[in-house]
């Protein structure tokens, strides 16, 4: 852990000697979500309510998935961008060094820039916490917590399978971003307002329900039967993780048998 | 120190050809052929040797280095540095090498070189007090002390390659694998560093695998050189036996006054020939080099001659072509 916020800090003093160029991305990563909160902003003027969620609900739900998506962009990045590193051959350097392949690629990149879109979500997220009448205990402070670092491990998860993938293409694949983008975008609204297979792929495949749709359920009182099932969700989330750790470590072997 | 024992790796490669109609047809099938980048390979080497790997390109150098690192598992063979299998205990076994790879930075390139190796001391866990020893011997007789602060992308080729090789010691590795160091370098940072390496082989006792393809390096370093081909060892011995090896032949400048035609002396080797001057090759096995030059007194009118022993580099081409690599 120590090690990875070393890691942290050089990078943070690179991205520090091109200042203009992190403010002006920064402010860019800042507007850029505010035209698709726009857009939900006007669907819910027109239409009032999409399936008995209203407009402060569902800016609840976006402001957590776009929470948890800029935090692993930021924090995740090296698994994001790891194309690049098996392409330049970087990634040999990584393997003469004495630690775990996951924490060095993930030490191998931030993106700071990506706190300008952070900080939007946290805004729309205060914003609709606020016009929401939810009655706080400890738990539920909790479990919104979860949500969000549930939604950082989801991304992340998906970013290393992108990434192992890269050991037999050696390009990036954009392909995977019907993944991470179209997962987020999926995710920015409640799930039941989409068709059945959608919500089921997106609860039992990749968990983006347990991030949002699911636990908010119990935050705002519209969940039927057992309460702990739906607070406990979000550990679904992280469990995701696992797998992807486990292909991972399959695609790193791979690679170390065909060195391509 | 280090064994290895019938090392084989083979790579599947994908043919390439030429032409758009090919490379769409690549696009759906694809040709693959078995490429032996090692095949059978067996040396061992001593602690405290510098040992120049040579072969030339796609001899299976690289390879090599790279299942000695760790960084590739081998299809058949054995391996043990140190005790230990690299390929096995990876993170225990890379603590005890270095690693250079001339053609790749280990350093991070926005910020000052001092940072670069203050996180290298994290990431191998490298003990405060023999950071600092490390250091400031690094310092000293690599000379950074002026570019330390400085970031990386402001340094020079040289000073980046100073910096390079003095990240690799920091955790005071026992074994170095240089990965042409020299390459790119002006003439005073290739003896700098040529210098070094020197002194931390008989100063910290640092086994030293280097390989290269300047000749010149070898020369000034390696007291043992391992030739391979097609990854195949073919020779493994001193310099010194390949040089008397091939170093019969001597490299005979002639400058004369204009003279239209060719010169032609029995035993010799016409290398090039103006009508001003000429090269010439002489196996001193075949004839001495004072008949070829009473040879020449007849023929033409001498106004310069110069004897050299043949160049290290033209052994080494004349060894590949013997060996058909």
């Amino acid at each position: 852990m120590n090690l990875y916020f070393n890691y942290l800090l050089i990078l943070f003093k690179s991205q520090m000697q091109y200042r203009t160029s992190f403010w002006l991305l920064t402010a860019g990563q800042f507007l850029v979500p505010f035209s698709l909160f726009a857009g939900l902003y006007f669907l819910f003027e027109r239409f009032g309510q999409i399936r008995g969620w209203d407009f402060f609900e569902v800016a609840l739900c976006f402001a957590v998935i776009h929470m948890a998506f800029a935090v692993s962009e930021c924090f995740a990045r090296g698994f994001d961008t790891f194309s690049s590193l098996v392409r330049t051959g970087d990634f040999d350097r990584l393997l003469v060094r004495p630690r775990s392949t996951f924490l060095q690629v993930l030490g191998s990149k931030f993106e700071f820039t990506r706190f300008g879109r952070l900080f939007q979500s946290i805004i729309v997220l205060v914003w609709a916490l606020s016009s929401l009448s939810i009655e706080w205990s400890v738990i539920k402070v909790m479990t919104l917590f979860l949500m969000v670092v549930s939604g950082v491990f989801i991304f992340t998860g998906i970013f290393m399978l992108a990434a192992t993938l890269c050991f037999w293409t050696i390009q990036g694949l954009e392909v995977v971003n019907i993944f991470t983008d179209g997962g987020r975008e999926m995710a920015q609204y409640p799930l039941n307002i989409y068709q059945k297979w959608v919500t089921r792929f997106f609860t039992f495949v990749i968990p983006f329900g347990t991030v949002n749709y699911l636990p908010l359920m119990y935050l705002l009182g519209k969940s039927e039967g057992n309460e702990l099932l739906y607070m406990l969700t979000p550990a679904a989330g992280i469990v995701f993780i696992l797998p992807c750790l486990l292909v991972w470590n399959l695609g790193v072997r791979h690679y170390r048998s065909t060195g391509s | 120190m280090i064994a290895v024992e019938g090392l084989s790796k083979s790579f599947k490669v994908a043919k390439r050809s030429t032409g758009l109609r090919q490379a769409t047809k690549a696009l759906f099938f694809r040709e693959h052929t078995t490429v032996n980048a090692l095949n059978d390979l067996s040396f061992s080497i001593n602690p405290g040797e510098i040992v120049g790997y040579i072969g030339p390109n796609g001899a299976g150098k690289s390879t090599t280095i790279k299942v000695m690192s760790g960084i590739l598992v081998p299809d058949r063979g054995t391996c043990t540095i140190m005790g230990y299998t690299p390929w096995k205990d990876r993170v225990a076994y890379v603590k005890n090498i270095g690693v250079v790879f001339g053609q790749r930075s280990q350093l991070w390139w926005d910020v000052p070189v001092i940072d670069s190796f203050e996180l290298l001391r994290d990431i191998y866990k490298v003990p405060d007090k023999e950071y600092k020893a490390n250091l400031d011997l690094l310092i000293e007789t690599l000379e950074l002390s002026t570019f330390i602060k400085l970031p990386v992308r402001q340094l020079s080729l040289g000073q980046r390659m100073r910096c390079e090789i003095a990240a690799s010691l920091l955790h005071s590795p026992k074994i170095l694998f240089l990965d042409e160091p020299t390459i790119g370098l002006d003439a005073v940072s290739k003896i700098a560093v040529r210098k070094f390496i020197k002194t931390i082989n008989l100063e910290k006792d640092v086994t030293i695998i280097l390989t290269t393809h300047d000749m010149f390096d070898i020369e000034a370093l390696a007291d043992r050189v391992l030739l391979i081909g097609k990854g195949k060892l073919l020779y493994d011995g001193r310099l010194n036996e390949l040089r008397s090896r091939f170093g019969s032949h001597k490299t005979i400048t002639v400058d004369y006054r204009v003279m239209e035609k060719p010169i032609a002396i029995s035993g010799a080797e016409l290398l090039s020939w103006t009508p001003e001057r000429c090269v010439m090759s002489v196996d001193t096995g075949k004839v001495t080099v004072s008949e070829v030059i009473t040879q020449l007194s007849n023929q033409v009118d001498l106004l310069d001659v110069a004897i050299e022993a043949r160049p290290i580099e033209e052994i080494i081409v004349q060894l590949y072509k013997e060996y058909q690599i």
